[in-house]
């Protein structure tokens, strides 16, 4: 037992260097461009500071509200996804009891509850009850991860091991009870303990109403098994074991599973399996212990304090101010998440990811892909060019951080994340397209570009030949626009104007056509197209040009990914 | 007369007043509304990929049709996407075919019998100039309005079917509902600006002053919208140019549903007079203070 002493010590150690390590984190990181970087002793003074003021003020009382309702019970949950409610709260209140009351017992149970003992009930049925929650709870979430198309599509390794810690620990666990339910040499040991015998013929009658009633699994009986046998084995049980000891049957699920394992009794009992499954027990919470700073699981301390400092603190000053308690906040914000998916379900442009795959659109990857560029910079150019798309297509709806159950404000690390993009020479993609393509380039260029041209019509209806076709170049388009109206010389301002382009795209020069400013600076007001006597789609002509310049972008990036942000 | 509420992404955090005030002026004309968790209408995708865009738009008239509703948006951008997607969905089976694969991943269906509708042809057609004016209970007294009319609502007309194209009406008919009077300018149906924003910002805003600078000429006390980016355009995008430049303010952008709002009587905070980053609480000295709330009919609340 010594060394499994010192196996906790050594995982408590490492439980506590994690704890560090990560909090410390949230005082070093900059979530933005590097150059608003708040030195860790400004936050940790505003952190401080916030700290005292929410507890010896008002907000205490606000704070306490939001502990219990939102990071406790979840309710901010409960409406917006039952079941997700339910899967949380099974494996939250099954965990957080047993540990309190089974793993804690002689730290908590015992002083609070004089008469506890763990094979009594209701601390024996309730221990299983606990179990069987985390263990549906658990199924829930597999469930979930697996049926809901954007949580399979965004479920990793994180959150696998997360799921597998918390199942082998309670697996482990019934199996342990229900080994040590069927096993002889523990039903022999507590015999000596409690009738204070290890004559075996004394013993007998109790062994064989054991084994007869609460499932011990007797090797062999040297004595005939009657009704006056189990009588007085019911004797002797009620006068050495009944007093602490309830029917096995009361954890009902540990004592299903003896079920199972009786077959294989006499195999379990000669190699001891009960002291096997003790120690797969108890390093595996032990290693929950270590790990828990690592993993996913850790959201059980930071969310809590997520939720509570964005209630304390005002959500309006968001895009404009820059404080050092926000620098923090971000800083935690993975931490504070459970990759629970609620924002990536929710997320009002969600439906783009369906089709451009990109999975720096959705919100829950945005954030791992930010905190990787954060870091220390591990993602690639092209890494941080798709981010950067995922991060631009965002319009800013306020959906995921009115959403996320740990309270993150979501939206802005999205904006601090953009200006990061941005000063890193990943700019929106929009600004990117219009900076790479906005001047003429007379060549027909490359390859991709010939095959963009030929390909198109047929996916973009709005494309079709007989959109342009029919332009006898009256230069109305022109006259109506009101950019070119804006430049007292369009021509070198736009590089092509309205008609022009309708000509350039007429003959095919597609290359001509997206270089020019004017496609990259229309307001897509549709005059052009309105006024248009001869019914040319001008306006939808120029958008698909920057669809083809995306398209076009987006091949050659995928071909050369290091020629791509030069 | 019930309608799927289509608030678009930005009303829900940067202008939630467009929100409330929509609410309240379709409560008080007793239209209902439904809310539904709508995704984004695709328009901000479409100029990088008009397939994802089509997606999006397609995907909320799935969730409408499911309901058996009709979209209603108090967003021209909104309105004109979503407008889009069902005239190129009739032009194209085959893109609605493969956009229907993609939604039966999520079991929603596109069958195109869902239409969308804007605030203004909601009112106009559907309730009605008649019924707006019998409830209008304090109208305006000379109050001079400039409508801006929103692009993406009036043009492609033969896409959008929302007015003339190029004389339209509905707008100002809905003005003088109110007692307010429209006035007439020659920029009315120009371009706000706002698809430039953040994208050629100082092309923007030049395209916002001369407007500005046209509808001021007018004689108009404010100007009139309806429409989340105009808006957007003409309040938080003049009042950061004002801020930062010094210009004196040209000419505050109220929200047709606040306009509407304050002459039958709704609640001025529901309305969010106070919401506009340009202060519009003058628009209440134009109320006619002769007329009592308290004379005709159930008390509708409203503090002045």
């Amino acid at each position: 037992m010594m060394i499994m002493t010192q196996l906790f010590y050594l995982s408590l150690t490492i439980f506590l260097v994690g704890l560090f390590l990560r909090i410390y984190r949230w005082f070093k990181l900059d979530i933005g461009p590097s150059d608003t970087h708040v030195p860790a002793g400004r936050r940790a003074k505003s952190v401080l500071c916030g700290l005292l003021k929410t507890v010896f003020g008002i907000s205490a009382v606000k704070a306490l509200i939001v502990f219990i309702a939102d990071a406790v019970l979840q309710l901010r949950v409960i409406k917006q996804d039952f079941v997700r409610w339910l899967m949380h709260g099974l494996m939250f209140f099954g965990f957080i009891g047993l540990t309190l009351m089974h793993a804690l017992d002689g730290q908590i149970t015992e002083p609070l509850f004089s008469g506890y003992i763990s094979t009594v009930n209701p601390f024996y049925f309730l221990r299983n009850l606990m179990g069987m929650m985390v263990l549906v709870g658990v199924a829930l979430a597999v469930y979930r991860r697996v049926k809901i198309n954007r949580l399979r599509m965004t479920t990793n390794h994180v959150d696998i091991i997360a799921i597998v810690i918390l199942f082998v620990i309670i697996a482990s666990g019934f199996a342990l009870e229900g080994a040590q339910i069927i096993s002889e040499p523990i039903f022999d040991d507590m015999a000596a303990d409690y009738m204070g015998t290890d004559d075996p013929e004394e013993v007998a009658p109790l062994k064989a109403y054991w084994a007869a009633n609460f499932g011990v699994m007797v090797d062999a009986l040297e004595m005939d098994v009657d009704e006056q046998v189990l009588e007085e084995g019911l004797s002797l049980h009620e006068e050495s074991c009944m007093q602490c000891h309830d029917r096995p049957q009361s954890a009902f699920v540990s004592y299903g599973l003896s079920r199972l394992f009786a077959p294989m009794a006499s195999f379990f009992n000669d190699v001891r399996m009960d002291v096997m499954l003790w120690y797969l027990h108890f390093i595996a919470c032990f290693a929950g212990l270590a790990y828990l700073p690592f993993s996913r699981l850790f959201h059980m301390i930071v969310s809590p304090l997520s939720l509570i400092v964005s209630a304390v603190s005002n959500p309006k000053e968001t895009r404009e101010q820059d404080t050092p308690a926000k620098a923090t906040q971000r800083a935690m914000a993975l931490d504070a998440c459970t990759h629970c998916g609620a924002c990536s379900t929710h997320c009002s442009v969600g439906p783009v990811f369906q089709l451009m795959g990109n999975e720096a659109i959705l919100p829950s990857e945005k954030l791992l892909l930010t905190f990787s560029m954060a870091g220390n910079n591990q993602l690639k150019d092209q890494e941080l060019s798709r981010l950067s798309d995922g991060s631009f297509i965002c319009t800013d709806c306020y959906r995921c951080t009115s959403i996320c159950p740990s309270g993150i404000n979501l939206q802005d690390i999205w904006f601090a994340a953009r200006r990061q993009l941005e000063k890193n020479g990943h700019p929106a993609p929009y600004l990117r397209l219009r900076r790479q393509n906005g001047h003429v380039i007379h060549a027909q260029s490359d390859e991709i570009s010939a095959a963009i041209a030929r390909t198109d019509a047929d996916e973009m209806p709005w494309m079709a030949a007989t959109a342009f076709a029919t332009c006898f170049e009256c230069q109305t388009c022109t006259n109506v626009c009101p950019v070119v109206a804006c430049h007292p010389n369009p021509g070198e301002a736009l590089k092509l104007l309205p008609h022009q382009i309708m000509h350039a795209v007429g003959l095919g020069l597609m290359d001509l056509a997206m270089g020019a400013t004017m496609i990259w600076d229309c307001t897509t007001c549709y005059k052009c197209q309105e006024q248009c006597p001869q019914g040319v789609q001008v306006t939808e002509v120029l958008n698909t040009l920057k669809n083809l310049a995306w398209r076009k972008d987006a091949q050659s990036r995928s071909t050369s990914p290091e020629k791509a942000t030069a | 007369m019930t309608y799927a509420l289509f608030l678009g992404c930005k009303i829900p955090y940067y202008l939630a007043h467009y929100g409330t005030s929509t609410r309240a002026i379709l409560k008080a004309l007793d239209v209902d509304c439904v809310d539904i968790e709508f995704n984004c209408c695709g328009y901000p995708t479409r100029m990088l990929d008009a397939d994802a865009y089509l997606f999006s738009a397609a995907r909320n008239f799935a969730l409408a049709e499911a309901r058996g509703l009709d979209i209603l948006t108090p967003c021209k951008c909104c309105f004109g996407s979503l407008q889009h997607a069902r005239h190129w969905s009739q032009e194209q089976p085959d893109l609605k075919a493969r956009i229907n694969r993609l939604l039966a991943e999520e079991g929603l269906h596109w069958t195109g019998t869902a239409n969308v509708r804007h605030l203004l042809s909601v009112l106009i057609h559907d309730v009605g100039p008649d019924a707006i004016a019998a409830k209008v209970r304090r109208p305006y007294k000379g109050l001079k309005i400039a409508p801006h009319y929103g692009c993406h609502a009036l043009r492609p007309s033969k896409v959008t079917r929302f007015d003339d194209p190029l004389a339209p009406s509905i707008f100002e008919k809905l003005i003088d509902l109110t007692g307010a009077q429209s006035v007439q300018w020659n920029k009315r149906l120009e371009c706000c600006g706002n698809p430039l924003w953040e994208k050629n910002s100082s092309l923007s805003v030049a395209l916002m002053n001369q407007k500005l600078a046209d509808a001021k000429l007018s004689g108009a006390n404010y100007l009139c919208v309806a429409c989340t980016y105009c808006q957007i355009q003409f309040d938080a995008v003049q009042h950061l140019q004002a801020a930062q430049n010094g210009n004196g303010l040209k000419l505050a952008s109220i929200l047709y549903p606040q306009l509407l709002g304050m002459s039958l009587g709704c609640d001025a905070a529901t309305l969010g007079l106070d919401q506009n980053k340009l202060d519009i609480g003058g628009i209440e000295n134009f109320l006619d203070q002769s007329k009592s709330l308290a004379d005709d009919g159930p008390a509708l609340t409203r503090t002045l």
